[in-house]
């Protein structure tokens, strides 16, 4: 459908944006006009178009997984996993990454303005994880990539690879999900909704309408990412940081103030968050990982979903992460056994709890490179 | 890939995997470090998975490119359907699991056919330890010592055979091995320190 990949190709490159030609159907029922994907491709694509990786972010990511970020300055947020050399290797993989549908980092969303020229904020339709993966392969059609050699996430990124599998079994050869789950469980649902609850409580939310009024709900939204952070943290972790530690001080205050290491440590976490993302946006994205259930249109049995998948798989959990504990990867694992699809899976040691992805883990970046080839 | 061949195995691996179908469906139980996986799924171009209880195993199996699941043979093979895979193996496994018989029923659950490699407890050289030292048997198929072994159950070749009449299996073939050599099956409960069994359900 397309001439072969050119170096000087717009479509290829850093930081590229592309409007969908088409709208987007959502699973809510209704569909949206004029969807926007920010994204950034690495490497070539080969004559062949066989080469391409997926790459999908996590609930608070972006599309700048190996690249600079244009608001915090950091180096991308899998560096260390993406580039020359890596197990994600650049020098033979073509790797795209997109910001997710109801994001705030480029792509569609609710801070996104509608056809009246208003942001949307609340009007913007609720969406789902196999939403975003629409958007996600209305981009690759766009770039024409009609098979990937491999679609890889942690977290909600694994969500969106397994989505990706189930529903679009043709378009991807390997998939590799990490720290993630089939269904979200109760306990993280109801993290979920106190980090939208904390939102919706600050008055600067203004029933989600603070655009253009010079305040946004930074305190509710800071709230919401301590105590997500907590989640993604283990308990021996924490206490390995931070312990009982008091910050910049000799001894207690006796007063309200970040006495200790852990509490300044949050805060900062929390205030920096408010920096780069957009509240409407995390009670999007947050909501559409409550919905996701796989299984769900199946009755609950995971290994119909995947019946006939031509696929490879490759789970990895990790021993620290409460969040995604490894029953939920070995639930994936058996039903994929069971489907008859060719399935790895592992549970891997580190101390970091479910951030462990994202951190150095040796043993991850061999499982990673081996598997995606 | 870089897999062992055929020449370079283990004897007893050797053995299986000169005797699986080509192209066949198989799936090793405590796989290890996917040896013998990379050399059925290299000569008899098999499509071969592995379980394994070990996570660093695991993790280097999937660096080599192979599908192999973490997991325990005595609680995980449950979640396998019936005739999944044409062969499953048993390669120095059976010994460690906490119900033989029970494992073994799963594998002919699983597969139609079953491999089984076990050290064989009635071996001279095991007898003359136990019967003169006095001692548990710590030799060169079975190293460990009686409390950090993980072979819960040693067995012999008359064992086996007993439970396969008792279970109504058929044994489908059958080869014995001393110091990595075949051995004659005459008397191999006594003269071979390693058996390899072709089971059918």
């Amino acid at each position: 459908m397309d001439a072969p990949a050119q170096p000087d190709d717009s479509r290829f490159g850093l930081n590229r944006r592309i409007t969908l030609p088409q709208p987007l159907m959502l699973d809510g029922g209704t569909s949206l006009d004029n969807v926007e994907i920010a994204y950034e491709t690495y490497g070539t694509l080969n004559a062949e178009r066989s080469n391409a990786v997926l790459v999908c972010h996590a609930t608070s990511g972006d599309q700048f997984v190996a690249s600079q970020h244009p608001i915090t300055g950091k180096p991308g947020w899998w560096s260390r996993s993406v580039g020359p050399g890596k197990p994600i290797d650049t020098d033979r993989h073509f790797v795209v990454c997109a910001n997710v549908l109801g994001s705030c980092m480029g792509s569609t969303g609710p801070a996104s303005l509608a056809s009246d020229g208003q942001p949307y904020a609340l009007r913007f339709p609720v969406i789902t994880i196999r939403d975003m993966v629409r958007a996600q392969i209305a981009l690759l059609d766009l770039l024409g990539i009609e098979r990937l050699h491999a679609v890889v996430g942690g977290s909600m990124g694994g969500m969106q690879a397994l989505s990706l599998a189930a529903h679009w079994p043709g378009r991807v050869d390997r998939v590799m999900v990490i720290a993630a789950t089939a269904a979200m469980p109760a306990q993280n649902i109801a993290f979920q909704e106190v980090g939208r609850q904390a939102i919706m409580a600050d008055p600067n939310w203004q029933g989600g309408n603070y655009y253009g009024t010079g305040t946004a709900p930074d305190s509710g939204l800071a709230v919401a990412r301590m105590a997500a952070h907590i989640t993604y943290l283990s308990e021996e972790s924490m206490h390995e940081k931070f312990g009982r530690r008091l910050q910049d001080r000799a001894s207690k205050t006796f007063g309200f103030d970040a006495d200790f290491q852990v509490e300044s440590y949050l805060r900062h976490q929390g205030a920096s968050f408010t920096g780069r993302f957009d509240a409407n946006s995390y009670l999007y994205i947050t909501k559409a990982m409550s919905y996701f259930d796989l299984a769900e249109d199946h009755g609950g049995r995971l290994a119909e979903v995947f019946a006939g998948t031509k696929s490879r798989f490759c789970l990895v959990s990790f021993d620290s992460d409460w969040l995604y504990p490894t029953r939920e990867s070995r639930k994936i694992a058996h039903a994929l056994n069971a489907a008859g699809a060719p399935v790895s899976f592992v549970e891997l040691s580190a101390p970091y709890g479910h951030d462990s992805f994202l951190l150095d883990v040796p043993e991850l970046d061999r499982v990673i490179a081996g598997f995606v080839g | 890939m870089n897999g062992a061949t055929l020449s370079t195995l283990r004897p007893d691996l050797a053995l299986i995997a000169g005797h699986v179908r080509p192209g066949a469906r198989v799936l090793d139980i405590g796989c290890g470090d996917g040896t013998l996986l990379a050399a059925l799924e290299a000569e008899p171009g098999c499509d071969a998975r592995g379980l394994e209880i070990d996570p660093a195993n695991v993790a280097h199996c999937v660096a080599r490119g192979l599908s192999v699941i973490q997991g325990d043979a005595d609680t995980d093979l449950g979640y396998y359907p019936d005739n999944s895979f044409d062969y499953a193996i048993l390669s120095q496994t059976l010994q460690t699991t906490r119900r033989p018989d029970l494992a073994l029923g799963e594998l002919l659950r699983i597969a139609a056919h079953g491999f089984v490699s076990f050290p064989n407890f009635a071996h001279w050289r095991v007898r003359a330890s136990l019967a003169f030292g006095g001692r548990m048997p710590v030799t060169k198929l079975l190293p460990e010592r009686w409390y950090d072994t993980p072979n819960i159950h040693h067995l012999t070749i008359d064992d086996f055979r007993a439970l396969v009449k008792e279970q109504g299996w058929s044994i489908e073939g059958e080869w014995f091995l001393n110091r990595g050599r075949p051995t004659r099956p005459a008397n191999a409960n006594l003269f071979a320190e390693h058996a390899v069994f072709l089971l059918r359900r």
